[in-house]
């Protein structure tokens, strides 16, 4: 069955999505990623939207569901690479997808999730030492 | 006006919308639409083919080129469905009878340069848009 592949890199999963999507291949999509985040442990979702030559509503619901679930889950997730025709035509709908944290191009969308991944690890630290001192979390 | 090309689509599944988008994408190329009017045109009708599936229960459209003093791009879809009881609520921003976000109509209307709606309890709808080349 055609599928959009999940490429694994490290504690992020790169999903680079190329065709136009129907309806049931995005609704592949989001279960598939799923079942990664959980099974790998991932820290961050990153994905790629510069194949896509429009974003409607139900595609925009989509990669909220994405956005949430992966939250959830504890993962970030990033959305790179929109067209500028794309961005327009989604204010002007009216879908300015809230929830959804966006970036320019895969290498600023993967700042942001080591940024992110690294201020958890440290908020895992701080929390493991401060047990350690005997002293109580705030 | 003067209908300079025209073709049917046919509105029964999910997958039918990504063929319904294509082809108006190259529809609406022919006609000399800048590239953001295009996206707005196949957003729109990707919204509307939805419309006709979930709510209408499938139906057509109708992909037509045409000129008046410019090009542009005239679509119309029909269903038979169940209409629309409500149509100014149906068209206000926010309001969803089911499972979209509630901008399909509204959100649709601004996205376009004509839009007309019409609808009769018991027996369908139709929309109508159109985007003019500039």
């Amino acid at each position: 069955m055609e599928h959009i592949p999940i490429l694994r890199m490290g504690e992020f999963l790169l999903i680079t999505v190329q065709v136009d999507m129907h309806d049931r291949l995005a609704m592949k999509l989001q279960d598939d990623l799923t079942e990664r985040i959980v099974r790998f442990g991932s820290r961050g979702v990153l994905i790629d939207i510069s194949g896509l030559e429009i974003v409607d509503s139900f595609i925009g619901r989509m990669l909220g569901n994405i956005a949430s679930v992966s939250r959830i889950l504890d993962a970030e997730t990033v959305v790179v690479g929109m067209q500028p025709a794309v961005a327009i035509t989604l204010v002007e709908l009216g879908l300015e997808l809230p929830g959804i944290r966006t970036a320019l191009s895969v290498e600023r969308g993967m700042q942001i999730l080591r940024r992110e991944a690294e201020l958890a690890g440290l908020e895992v630290l701080k929390d493991a030492n401060m047990e350690e001192d005997g002293n109580p979390p705030e | 006006m003067e209908i300079l090309q025209s073709d049917v689509l046919q509105i029964r599944q999910p997958e039918d919308i990504v063929l319904v988008r294509t082809a108006v994408r190259k529809i609406a190329i022919a006609s000399k639409l800048g590239l953001v009017d295009q996206t707005k045109l196949v957003t729109a009708a990707s919204e509307i083919a939805r419309n006709t599936l979930d709510y209408g229960l499938g139906g057509e459209v109708r992909v037509d080129m045409v000129r008046d003093a410019r090009t542009g791009v005239r679509l119309t879809f029909t269903d038979e469905g169940p209409g629309i009881p409500d149509l100014e609520r149906a068209m206000t921003d926010g309001w969803t009878s089911g499972k979209g976000m509630g901008l399909g109509l509204s959100g649709t209307r601004r996205l376009m340069d004509e839009f007309q709606i019409a609808s009769k309890v018991g027996e369908g709808t139709t929309v109508t848009i159109a985007k003019w080349s500039r």
